[in-house]
């Protein structure tokens, strides 16, 4: 695999951020969480890889995405 | 006597025939009964109507073009729009025209009109439209301003353009993300911190003079207009604070019921936090409220260097 640029491993460790706070959610509902999250980051994926600041954007929802589903008041998800 | 002679007079009145009652404005039900009774309705309007020459119907209608008003105030406005629903596409300027004589005077007026009227999918914030709530804060015509605070030029032939507070990331249109200056307003723990309870057990009471201390630092709507004017606050916004929390921040160590001035003082005592301040007075400028965050700041650093 070539060497990934800067804001390509961005993408990564949010999505293994995303994958990780999954296992901290209950384990009926875990399923749920990761489905959620494939799906969100699917939606993007016929992104240009050159549109950098969309890119940014979308990690910047993310992360914000991220931070209040990670709460442990959030047990299940839909969608 | 005279009660009988009115009341005779009276209903000579009611016998006076028929010819004289119609020349009253209220004919008596009876009246309209007959003439009612028997006709079909199609035969009356047409008999009320026959005096009436037909109008041909090009003379009639109400549609017409609208007039333009020979006095009116056309003024340009370019405004920055950008919906994250389509996060491919690029921000662009929009403009709208609006007529300044059917328009409140303020900048807020004319955004407000042209959302009810024009574009409602035009996305700003806004609330008390007088200056007291700090939400409308953009840029206007190249300066940091409340919305609501800025009077519209009254000159139509400069066009204004209107943006989103600089170097902020964009939620959408003129809406601009202050979740870090929130976060660092936070940080400086804006509230009373007292260990000791007051001497008599009621209210934490000040002098006058004390008081006064406050004064031009409590104004303060947190609108964020000095912090995004700020060019030393755009390229350190992750540490340097800014002048508004440096203000807010001042607000507490000169307050003289605060008993952590010094446990304040020293987490402003670094490199990053207060001393990226470069007395570049822009704050003090643009601020809306007439406030002087760059005095707030030079006193924090006056204070930082007798105290050490």
């Amino acid at each position: 695999m070539a060497r990934l640029s800067g804001l390509q491993r961005d993408v990564l460790t949010l999505y293994r951020r995303c994958l990780r706070a999954c296992r901290t959610k209950p384990t009926e509902t875990r399923a749920n969480f990761e489905r959620f999250t494939r799906k969100e980051f699917g939606k993007n994926m016929a992104l240009d890889k050159k549109d950098f600041g969309t890119i940014e954007f979308l990690l910047r929802k993310g992360t914000r995405q991220l931070e209040i589903y990670e709460q442990a008041g959030v047990r299940n998800i839909a969608g | 006597m005279a009660l009988r002679l009115a009341t005779r007079r009276l209903a000579l009145a009611q016998q006076a025939p028929k010819v004289f009652r119609r020349g009253m404005a209220t004919p008596t039900a009876s009246d309209t009964l007959a003439h009612t009774k028997g006709e079909p309705l199609s035969t009356i309007s047409e008999a009320t109507s026959a005096s009436r020459a037909p109008i041909p119907p090009s003379k009639t209608t109400t549609i017409k073009e609208p007039e333009t008003d020979p006095q009116a105030k056309i003024k340009t406005f370019h405004i920055y729009r950008w919906n994250p629903d389509e996060p491919t596409s690029k921000p662009k300027m929009q403009s709208y025209t609006l007529d300044l004589n059917k328009t409140g005077p303020m900048m807020l007026d004319a955004l407000i009109r042209i959302k009810n009227e024009v574009d409602p999918t035009l996305t700003f914030r806004r609330s008390c439209r007088e200056g007291i709530c700090g939400s409308c804060a953009m840029n206007i015509d190249g300066v940091n301003t409340l919305a609501c605070l800025c009077r519209i030029p009254t000159e139509t032939a400069k066009e204004s353009r209107i943006y989103p507070l600089p170097h902020t990331y964009v939620v959408k249109d003129l809406v601009p993300d202050l979740t870090q200056f929130y976060k660092q307003y936070k940080s400086i723990k804006p509230y009373l911190q007292r260990d000791t309870p007051p001497p008599d057990g009621r209210e934490n009471r000040q002098s006058k003079a004390d008081r006064r201390k406050l004064d031009g630092l409590y104004e303060c709507i947190l609108c964020a207009c000095c912090s995004t004017s700020c060019p030393s606050y755009w390229w350190n916004s992750e540490e340097y604070l800014g002048p508004a929390v440096l203000l807010q921040s001042y607000r507490w160590i000169a307050d003289s019921r605060d008993e952590k001035t010094a446990a304040r003082k020293d987490a402003l005592n670094n490199s990053m936090s207060l001393y990226r301040c470069h007395t570049i007075l822009n704050c003090s400028r643009t601020c809306p409220k007439g406030l002087n965050p760059a005095l707030a700041i030079a006193e924090i650093k006056k204070s930082m260097a007798f105290s050490s």
